[in-house]
């Protein structure tokens, strides 16, 4: 039987549709200036289609800025990288974790739990990491990285409800521990992995600030958010000065207000490729850590 | 600490009234693979036939040891004037010098009156945008709907806050949309500079901040809501109780673990608001408002090299950190809800 709608459903129904409209027109109105004519935009009144189309601003950072385009690859690189390893280290960690009978478990248990509690602060870890001469490597993007509490905790959650007879049958059969993991554990563990990959994913394509402290003394190793950084930075210095914007805007068909749209949208459109397909995973993985934590 | 000890304990702290909600959202705390007897052999016996799990193991433990507690040995600086150039055992011992510095600094409580300000702001409305959103998105009886709403709400949370740094500059600019309405329904008569204005820098990180992560923050109280006894709402029903009613009186108080609990963590945190969205929404205008702790560390500690003060700072955030949450905790304890530890 279906239930009577009342007014309350109506005006639920009329807010929600308010919430998504208040999320997506931002998204909406900045793809539309990316795709509209630089000199037009600075007219106003683009909302969601543009009014002049263009690639031009798309053109820019593919074709004629090598520093757009290498910015582009880099963040490509570190996301890559630094997914993978985060995995392998993250799912090691928690594996050797889960087992109760590893004669370190309590020691580096501890040793992981200590660091979401506390943590030494800015300082310190600038110290650290020049004092390693990571600053302007590549290494940089990746160790500091590389594990966290979190992670590793939302993966050993998993393993431990995974049922036993597995591990032991395999354990008979003589299979050694890094085999036990590699062939029957993460096979198991693939919808947890795909909830930590996303993580790490995230974190590392939206990541600029490492960029901005270790290695801003290094072009080979600027990103996409780095370099969205700069513009935003420039734009809110010259905030309030409005002659001088349009003074640039003049003098060249793309300027760094088009280009910061088509950057935001380059930032954004992976981003919502991938993670509406790996919700399921992530709710179930966010609820298992949050509890956990 | 063993890894039973660990959930033993982790269980026994967990509110005693036990709702379906909460055994729900528990699953996972209790569980442990199988109950074995201690282990008897020696240390070594055991360690020399889990050699693959050794290897395993310590090239991580390495890592820990260097990029997490290398640098909480690093709190030792704040007791020297660090200088990079000289080495561990060379440098000059200062005491408390650095901590006198800070607190008689007046730029220092600028600091501290910012990064409070918009840390309570951050967490009265976050709590409450989630909740009211979860509870909402919880009634709502056009499936498609909530689905399609849930899943755009997360988005914001995915971006970077570079990029929403950019989207709520856009918006909130002389051209932007918000204007526009504005003066459109004749509410102001000239587009306002809103990033300019110092007195509304807080509210404008505020809601940035419920834009990106109000959808986010809401999946585990919707979680809790998913485990409410659906027999509760049938009962209310025959009562005659209005569907407000029952969100008030039926799902708000089966949650209300999960709140509390959450509460007490972000209140631990509301010192450490970090510095993402104040360095990349402020601007040399509404410096006075945006400048929190963790800038102020960066631009004195990095920015003038003066490492050992910009230590003395982390620790300074360290302990007030580690201070409200023993409190919220005991208070927690105190009224007999749920507690973190």
């Amino acid at each position: 039987m279906k239930k009577k709608w009342t007014v309350f459903d109506i005006v639920l129904t009329i807010f929600m549709a308010f919430v998504i409209v208040v999320t997506l027109y931002p998204f909406l109105n900045i793809l539309a200036i990316s795709l509209n004519d630089a000199v037009d935009t600075a007219r106003g009144g683009i909302h969601i289609w543009p009014r002049e189309f263009t690639l031009a601003n798309y053109q820019e950072i593919f074709g004629s800025n090598d520093l757009l385009f290498q910015a582009f690859l880099m963040s490509i690189i570190r996301t890559v990288v630094g997914t993978i390893t985060g995995i392998i280290a993250s799912t090691m960690l928690a594996y050797t974790l889960s087992r109760k009978d590893f004669v370190l478990n309590g020691f580096v248990g501890l040793l992981l739990v200590l660091t979401m509690f506390i943590s030494g602060g800015l300082i310190p870890e600038y110290m650290l990491i020049r004092n390693l001469g990571l600053i302007n490597d590549f290494s940089v993007y990746i160790l500091p990285m590389l594990l966290t509490a979190f992670n590793v905790i939302v993966i050993r959650s998993f393993m431990d409800n995974l049922p036993v007879a597995l591990e032991e049958s395999a354990k008979i059969d003589g299979a050694n521990d890094f085999v036990i993991f590699s062939k029957i554990i993460i096979p198991l563990c693939m919808p947890v992995i795909a909830t930590i990959a996303l993580f790490l994913a995230v974190a590392q394509w939206n990541s600029w600030f490492d960029t901005y402290l270790y290695a801003r003394g290094n072009e080979a190793l600027t990103t996409l958010q780095f370099e969205l950084m700069k513009i935003l930075d420039n734009a809110n210095i010259s905030s309030g000065d409005i002659n001088s914007q349009n003074a640039e805007v003049i003098a060249g068909k793309t300027n760094p207000q088009s280009i910061k749209m088509a950057i935001t949208i380059i930032a954004t459109v992976p981003i919502l490729l991938v993670y509406p397909f790996l919700q399921k995973y992530f709710v179930t993985g966010l609820t298992l850590g949050a509890v956990k934590s | 600490m063993s890894r039973e000890n660990n959930s033993a304990s982790a269980q026994s702290n967990l509110p005693e009234t036990s709702s379906p909600v909460e055994r729900q959202i528990r699953i996972g705390s209790g569980i442990t693979k199988n109950n074995k007897k201690p282990y008897t052999k020696s240390f070594w016996k055991r360690a020399s036939k889990q050699k693959a799990l050794l290897l395993m193991s310590i090239p991580f433990v390495i890592w820990l040891l260097v990029f997490k507690y290398i640098p909480i040995a690093g709190w030792v600086m704040a007791f020297q004037d660090y200088k990079p150039q000289f080495g561990f055992f060379e440098q000059e011992w200062v005491g408390w010098k650095h901590f006198k510095d800070l607190f008689n600094e007046p730029m220092f409580y600028t600091a501290l009156e910012n990064t409070l300000g918009m840390g309570i702001l951050g967490l009265v409305f976050g709590t409450v945008s989630a909740i009211v959103f979860a509870l909402l998105l919880n009634e709502l009886r056009f499936l498609t709907l909530k689905k399609w709403t849930q899943t755009i709400s997360y988005l914001p949370h995915f971006v970077s806050w570079v990029i929403v740094a950019n989207i709520v500059i856009t918006m909130l600019s002389q051209e932007g949309i918000f204007n526009n309405i504005l003066v459109g329904l004749g509410i102001i008569d000239q587009p306002i500079n809103y990033m300019a204005k110092p007195e509304m820098f807080w509210g404008i990180v505020t809601l940035s901040d419920v834009w990106k992560e109000t959808g986010w923050n809401a999946i585990i109280y919707l979680a809790a809501m998913a485990g409410v006894d659906p027999q509760l709402y049938e009962a209310a029903k025959v009562d005659g109780a209005s569907r407000i009613r029952q969100m008030w009186h039926i799902t708000l108080p089966s949650i209300r673990a999960v709140i509390i609990v959450l509460l007490i963590l972000n209140i631990g945190n509301l010192i450490n608001i970090g510095f993402e969205k104040q360095m990349l929404l402020g601007n040399n205008i509404v410096m006075e408002k945006a400048l929190v702790i963790d800038l102020y560390a960066l631009d004195y500690g990095i920015g003038m090299f003066r490492y050992s003060f910009g230590t003395a700072i982390g620790i300074f955030k360290s302990v007030i950190s580690v201070i409200l949450i023993l409190i919220c905790n005991s208070v927690a304890k105190r009224i007999g809800e749920g507690r973190v530890f």
